[in-house]
């Protein structure tokens, strides 16, 4: 047992806002007594639940591929070496495995969800994400141009399309469903891509990327998955995408959605040259239909790795800049492409884009909606999130910076006109409790009795980078992980999935299918159960258990 | 002028990886400090006396005798001083250095002044391949300084370089200036194929005939008045370049087309005697 005194709690889950309590933790869940053990003093620090990640790229085919891609930063950058308590590995753009845990829980971060996992590359996916330490994980399955369910949509056939879909999401032990650039990827192995929600998709003649969006996020709602659609919106990184997100945004009115990496979709004017920011209009629509959860996507200055499914984009990045250029084939389910990056405030683009990813946080009122994230690696890497945090928390510092900007971007950006400074309960809100709530995670982010005592502890410090990047204490499931600095213990996370239902005999009906498309044999295709270490089935909605959380 | 001399007394049987050796580091240690310094031999930590009689403390000028060809990493990331080798080197000699001066008595190995961004390095025997160039993954190779080998080269000489002079009085093998950025790279005995392959910027001369890729178009003759101000500025370390035009011109191409580049190649061709 453990008692933490006299810190000062940030809890918006329990609308704790700056009070100070005593937090008692038994069997790794808060308590609400405390018979005998340690006591932490905890005076004058500030208490919040451990962060959440809606949105990040930690493991599997893809961020590995950017791993071996990208080994000029291996050589400049962080190394662990290998002690008694921990392993060996990389830190830097695309962080090793192991490091990617202590990298997390370094910063008070303590469940993570990989956010684009293709069914073919899933079970790597489970074997990194079984070497990635201390942190919980979860992760989301691509599904948007996957042929079988396309072909399904394309007949009519939407309740089997469904089902599918659930068959999918169990094969690759996943937690929920990510859309990429819906039918985009599909037309992409004909050289062509679906920017618009009516553009034509190749080899479909009666779907278009607004039909594959609006089936999907009710299949979802119907599926009762707890996450809702994951959605990476067509036409990304384009100047004038905005339209194309607003149009999504409508479709989706009704249904549940997750708008992943906003600032990539919200940009106005129709060349490179006259790109602006248009932040301030999304986020107008944003604000007044509740509907809708996103993560911000924030860009910061300086190297980076970019890694998606979303091929096209890609091989556009590619041309844009000339640097390398990786493309992995994956099958009939999705793609995946590789651009090495370096983000320069001299450059108006990344400079309107820098801009766009605070404008989205600081403009959306609520910040239940709007979550901290850099898609890691694409807009920056994870670890740099405190510089975000204090660029949220600090006007002033958020000024100096813009003192760097290019002079033309007078007029193409909004944030000189604002002046909000978040904070620390809404730090704590968009960092954990929004991200767990809408991830469905009801025992994250969350300092009640019963929960999991996944908390970190920081000292009050004017440096709110220093803060957030150096917190005193971390605790994972009631335990100390980090102390000061120094990693203490590393424990094994736990892996979230679920498995929805679907009509046993979907199986026979999907095995030719199947066989037509794949080179890899059907039964050797889902990810086995015992492929996944300390998995833990999450309830979807109309199944029995109240609580989300089975043992 | 205090030196810090060191005989290598043990060949290593494998690679012996010592980066210690640099005129930053010795200039601030004492002999006692210098011989319990930490070398990689193989996967092994030893202290580099076992391979090295040392002599001398804190200097800023290193010599070493023997045959090291399998002593790597020699002078990295120095910024002064000096560093004299009688005797081959390894590889990656004067690898990220950015100032001071090397001269080997004898030949080196792979990767000579790969990535330095500043400095001198003289070999005085031949060099292996990829002279000033980039590690792999890396976008751009040597970034200044100057580099002279009296012998020939391996393939990819300054691969991916940005700034600074290669120049190799012995012949070089394929595809010198690959993916070029910048700089300058002097051949005085030629090269085999696909010079400049990818180039997009910077000046290839060679003082030999080439063949040279299709990519690359015939853009005139000329003598350049640069190539006096070049041939000024390396005679201190003992270059020349042809710049009369009574005797010969330079041939220019420019590419590679394929990229598409705006190097060059200048080729120096003398005047048929009449």
């Amino acid at each position: 047992m453990l008692r933490i005194t006299g810190g000062t709690i940030y809890d918006p889950a329990n609308g704790i806002n700056g009070e100070v309590r005593d937090l008692y933790i038994a069997d790794g869940k808060f308590s609400s007594k405390f018979d005998a053990g340690r006591t932490i003093d905890a005076t004058g620090m500030v208490i919040m639940p451990g962060g959440v990640d809606v949105h990040t790229h930690v493991a599997g085919g893809s961020i590995n591929f950017g791993r071996a891609r990208t080994p000029e930063d291996h050589r400049r950058t962080h190394a662990f070496i290998r002690s008694k308590t921990r392993r060996s590995g990389l830190g830097g753009m695309a962080p090793t495995t192991f490091a990617t845990g202590y990298l997390y829980a370094g910063m008070g971060w303590t469940t993570v969800n990989e956010a684009a996992v293709p069914v073919l590359s899933a079970r790597h996916t489970h074997e990194e994400l079984n070497d990635i330490p201390i942190v919980d994980k979860s992760s989301l399955v691509l599904l948007a141009n996957n042929e079988i369910i396309l072909d399904l949509l394309e007949e009519g056939e939407d309740e089997r399309a469904k089902q599918i879909m659930a068959w999918y999401i169990w094969a690759a032990k996943s937690y929920g469903v990510k859309a990429v650039n819906p039918g985009g990827v599909a037309s992409w192995k004909y050289g062509n891509d679906s920017k618009h929600l009516t553009s034509k998709i190749s080899g479909y003649d009666h779907i278009t990327p607004g039909t594959i969006v609006t089936k999907y996020a009710k299949m979802i709602d119907e599926l009762g998955i707890p996450h809702p659609l994951h959605l990476h919106c067509n036409n990304l990184g384009a100047p004038g995408n905005v339209e194309t997100t607003l149009e999504t945004m409508r479709h989706l009115e009704g249904s549940r959605a997750h708008f992943a990496h906003l600032q990539y979709h919200a940009y106005g004017g129709d060349d490179w040259g006259n790109m602006r920011s248009e932040a301030a209009r999304l986020a107008e629509y944003f604000n007044a239909h509740t509907n809708m959860t996103t993560d911000a996507g924030a860009v910061l200055f300086g190297d980076t790795v970019t890694i998606t499914a979303d091929g096209p984009w890609q091989h556009l990045l590619y041309k844009l800049t000339g640097r390398k250029w990786g493309n992995l084939d994956v099958e009939n389910e999705t793609g995946c492409g590789i651009v090495p990056y370096t983000y320069r405030p001299s450059n108006l683009v990344n400079a309107v884009q820098w801009a766009v990813g605070l404008e989205l946080l600081l403009l959306i009122n609520d910040p239940w909606r709007v979550f901290l994230s850099t898609d890691h690696p694409n807009g920056a890497c994870f670890w740099r999130y405190p510089e975000i945090i204090q660029l949220l928390m600090c006007a002033d510092y958020r000024n100096e910076c813009m003192a760097n900007l290019p002079l033309n971007i007078k007029n193409k950006i909004s944030l000189p006109e604002i002046s909000r400074e978040y904070t620390l309960y809404e730090i704590a809100t968009i960092t954990s409790a929004g991200p767990a709530r809408s991830l469905g995670l009801k025992h994250k982010g969350n300092l009640g009795i019963g929960k999991d005592a996944d908390l970190v502890i920081y000292h009050q410090d004017k440096d709110i980078a220093r803060m957030f990047g150096h917190p005193r204490y971390v605790f994972k499931g009631g335990e100390i992980v980090i102390e000061e600095g120094d990693i203490r213990e590393t424990p094994d996370g736990k892996e979230y999935l679920i498995q929805p239902f679907y009509e046993p005999d979907i199986d026979e009906f999907l095995r030719p299918r199947f066989e037509d498309r794949y080179c890899m044999s059907f039964e050797n295709y889902p990810v086995e159960m015992e492929r996944i270490e300390h998995a833990q089935i999450q309830k979807c909605t109309g199944d029995d258990a109240e609580d989300g959380d089975s043992q | 002028m205090s030196e810090v001399i060191l005989r290598l007394k043990q060949d290593p049987v494998v690679t012996l990886e010592a980066e210690v050796i640099t005129p930053d580091k010795f200039a601030e240690m004492s002999h006692e400090q210098i011989c319990e310094s930490i070398v990689y031999h193989g996967k092994r930590q030893l202290r580099l006396d076992e391979f090295f009689e040392v002599e001398g403390e804190k200097s800023e000028h290193i010599v070493l005798h023997g045959d090291m060809h399998r002593v790597r990493h020699l002078g990295r990331a120095m910024t002064m001083g000096s560093l004299t080798a009688h005797g081959d080197v390894g590889m990656h000699l004067g690898a990220h250095m950015k100032g001071g001066e090397i001269c080997i008595r004898g030949n080196a190995g792979d990767w000579v002044g790969a990535e330095m961004s500043g400095g001198k390095i003289h070999v005085r025997g031949e060099a292996g391949q990829q002279v000033g160039a980039a590690y792999r993954g890396s976008l751009a190779g040597m970034k200044g300084g100057i580099i002279i080998v009296d012998g020939s080269a391996g393939i990819e000489v300054g691969m991916r370089m940005k700034r600074g002079t290669i120049f190799i009085r012995g012949s070089v093998k394929d595809f010198a200036g690959l993916q070029m950025i910048g700089g300058t790279i002097i051949l005085g005995e030629g090269a085999e194929i696909r010079t400049g392959a990818w180039m997009q910027r910077g000046t290839i001369i060679s003082l030999k005939p080439i063949d040279l890729m299709p990519t690359f178009g015939e853009s005139g003759v000329m003598n350049p008045t640069f190539i006096s101000v070049y041939s000024n500025l390396l005679k201190p370390h003992g270059c020349e370049l042809p710049n009369d035009q009574n005797l010969g011109c330079y041939r220019r191409f420019s590419g590679d087309r394929s990229v598409p580049g705006k190097g060059e190649i200048l080729i120096w061709q003398e005047h048929a005697l009449n």
